[in-house]
């Protein structure tokens, strides 16, 4: 907000209502930093565990049993190749969803909220629809189309089965029913007035929606953006079924790669791997977070 | 610019939006749609400015069909009720976003730009957010953004509806003085008929989609052609009473209850021939309260008892039941009237008007 304006209080600021509001104050940080303690003790348990031989609770322990033992083997694999290369899978992945995604939900947001054509009501109950068969359900008919497409000359390597551009396009898909019907709510509250005034005013339609119209649902598209890009960096599900072998897969995938059936699993190398698969995520969020807090800035005022 | 509407309607699957809509607007003339909300007047406005498409009937510029023409060259300007700004552009943003799109030089734009915000006096807003604007600003930006064009006819959506009462009055005056001064065709929407009646050269009065009555504001006022225009034009509204006219030793008379009036023989003739009972129409303002100063005078007053006093300032209106039926009328606020007086009334009947009740049109001027 760019505003400077300060809102008077509501009630003329005696002795008895200033030391009230600081009660309510006081309550209302007390119950934000109990809520937030477990979390907190979550973290800090995954952190000392990715920096310990074993641990016993928060404690860590070493060989003879003592405190201590701590170590810096657990973060041996970041050196490997491998984990660099899941982290660039599971990044493209992330960003093709953001923008795929993004491009087709804000079209098709738009053109559903704004625009009147054959099949408009079909097509919103449809994705609705679609939107409740889970993904488990489609794999199957998901793998023969993802083979299909594999046999497209030229491109086929780079959509089909066993590649990324397959499991983005698939996760885009499944992400898409939700995200038209978010940017739909969103333009659903914009004025007409703003659009028809833009029309008059000598804009095209494309230029209404590109100029006037998404700039409103900015905070719209920046909350979907981060949802899309978490749902695709945690990925598991799809690149697990589509992808064979550690050269398409990505974190999640990667990261069940070193839970193995017949040898005795690292649980502090796993830890640690988790913990590095979350600080792109926290990177991502730092950039955004300002934006999403703004979603009630902008809009015209008194209407 | 000459704007005339031939028969133009608008549907809905079904749901009437205008109906046969025919009037012409003159060259530097501005006119006001007025109506109740859901009347047409904006459906009609929205047509004209290339918005909603007609599903019947013509809109010509200058004698031209624009019908097919797309609102961007049609050569309008419009203001919203709701500003419609674009909230994520500067004050200088909005106004020079219609000349930004024709492509203009950039020393052009900030030139006519400039000249804009000088005669609508927020020559130091240029940089500011439109969040940061008060109602006012706003609708002088929105009205700037409308005027930058130069267009050949302005379109208003009840620009002054948002405003506080004392703005609205500025604003009103304010409107009305640049359009006469840049001499542009304008068609002004509003429910509110002062706002009409103020700045309007002529007023077309719609109700239901339908075109009620087109006429100069002194005659929508004195010579009301239907049943509907005379109770929406005038604050306080018309009174009306279902009376039935006798004639009587050569006088006519309107009688129901305790109302007995003699009426002006040239109104009443016309009414004569309806059997039965008509609508009678009478102003608030056209009444007296009996005094020493004003006799009463026989067959030309009405008696009553007062249910309700609103203080107006100026004047007191008061509310009377006659025998039952009530009448609102504007009393001097120095007479005194208090609730439950018994209050004796003069009438001007020559300013009565009379309707048909089964068409609702004027048996005076059909």
């Amino acid at each position: 907000m760019t505003t400077t304006e300060i809102a008077p209080s509501l009630h003329p600021a005696g002795p008895l209502t200033e030391a009230r509001e600081k009660m309510g104050r006081r309550f209302a940080y007390g119950f934000l930093i109990l809520s937030i303690v477990p979390i907190l003790i979550g973290y800090a348990w995954l952190i000392i565990a990715t920096l310990s031989i074993r641990t016993e609770g928060l404690l860590p322990r070493n060989a003879e049993g003592g405190i201590g033992g701590f170590t810096l083997r657990n973060w041996d694999f970041i050196t490997d190749s491998a984990i660099w290369n899941a982290m660039l899978n599971s990044l493209l992945i992330a960003v093709a969803m953001v923008i795929g995604v993004g491009v087709a939900s804000t079209a098709g947001g738009y053109a559903l909220s704004r625009m009147k054509f054959a099949g408009r009501k079909g097509f919103l109950s449809m994705t609705l629809v679609l939107h409740a068969f889970k993904a488990e359900m489609l794999l199957i008919a998901i793998f023969f189309v993802l083979r299909w497409l594999g046999d497209i000359p030229l491109i086929g390597d780079y959509i089909g089965f066993n590649s990324v551009g397959g499991v983005a396009l698939v996760m885009i898909a499944l992400e898409l029913p939700l995200g038209i019907w978010l940017m739909k709510g969103f333009f659903d509250n914009l004025p007409w007035d703003m659009e028809r005034a833009a029309l008059i005013d000598g804009a095209s339609r494309f230029r209404v929606w590109w100029q006037i119209m998404l700039p409103q649902v900015r905070p719209g598209l920046a909350a979907l953006s981060l949802f899309t890009f978490i749902a695709g960096w945690n990925a598991y599900l799809v690149p697990f079924t589509f992808t064979v072998g550690t050269k398409v897969a990505n974190m999640p995938v990667f990261l069940s790669q070193l839970i193995s059936d017949t040898a005795p699993t690292n649980w502090n190398q796993v830890a640690a791997v988790g913990l590095f698969q979350m600080v792109p995520l926290i990177i991502f969020f730092i950039f955004t977070q300002e934006l999403l807090l703004n979603i009630y800035a902008g809009g015209s005022k008194g209407t | 610019m000459r704007v005339e509407l031939e028969n133009l309607s608008k549907s809905w699957d079904g749901v009437v939006g205008a109906d046969n809509i025919t009037l012409d607007i003159a060259d530097g003339e501005l006119v006001a749609f007025l109506g109740p909300s859901g009347c047409g007047k904006t459906t009609t406005l929205l047509m004209v400015a290339g918005i909603y498409k007609p599903t019947g009937g013509t809109i010509s510029f200058d004698g031209q069909i624009v019908n097919a023409v797309a609102p961007k060259d049609r050569g309008i300007g419009m203001v919203f009720q709701s500003y419609a700004l674009y909230p994520h552009m500067t004050v200088f943003g909005n106004i020079s976003y219609p000349l930004r799109l024709q492509k203009l030089e950039k020393d052009e734009i900030r030139q006519r730009v400039q000249q804009v915000v000088d005669m609508m006096g927020i020559g130091d807003l240029l940089d500011r957010k439109i969040a940061q604007l008060s109602g006012g600003q706003q609708q002088r930006v929105s009205l700037g953004r409308a005027l930058v064009k130069e267009p050949q006819l302005l379109l208003f959506d009840e620009p002054l509806s948002n405003l506080d009462a004392r703005l609205r009055l500025t604003m009103r005056g304010e409107i009305k003085r640049l359009q006469k001064d840049l001499g542009i065709t304008s068609i002004y929407v509003t429910h509110d008929q002062i706002e009409a009646m103020t700045m309007a050269d002529r007023i077309a009065v719609m109700s239901k989609g339908v075109l009620q009555a087109y006429d100069v504001p002194e005659a929508l006022y004195d010579r009301p052609k239907t049943l509907f225009v005379a109770g929406f034009v005038g604050n306080p509204p018309m009174n009306f009473f279902d009376v039935e006219i006798v004639q009587a030793d050569g006088d006519f008379r309107a009688k129901s209850g305790g109302i007995d009036l003699v009426i002006p023989s040239d109104r009443a003739e016309k009414a004569a021939a309806v059997k039965g009972k008509v609508v009678m129409g009478l102003r608030p303002e056209d009444v007296d309260l009996v005094d020493d100063t004003s006799p009463a005078t026989e067959g030309l007053t009405l008696t009553g008892e007062t249910t309700v006093v609103e203080p107006l300032g100026r004047e007191d209106l008061v509310q009377v039941s006659i025998d039952g039926v009530e009448m609102r009328v504007l009393v001097d606020k120095t007479k005194g009237v208090r609730v439950g007086d018994n209050i004796e009334l003069a009438v001007n009947t020559t300013k009565i008007q009379l309707f048909d009740p089964e068409t609702e049109q004027s048996l005076l001027w059909a």
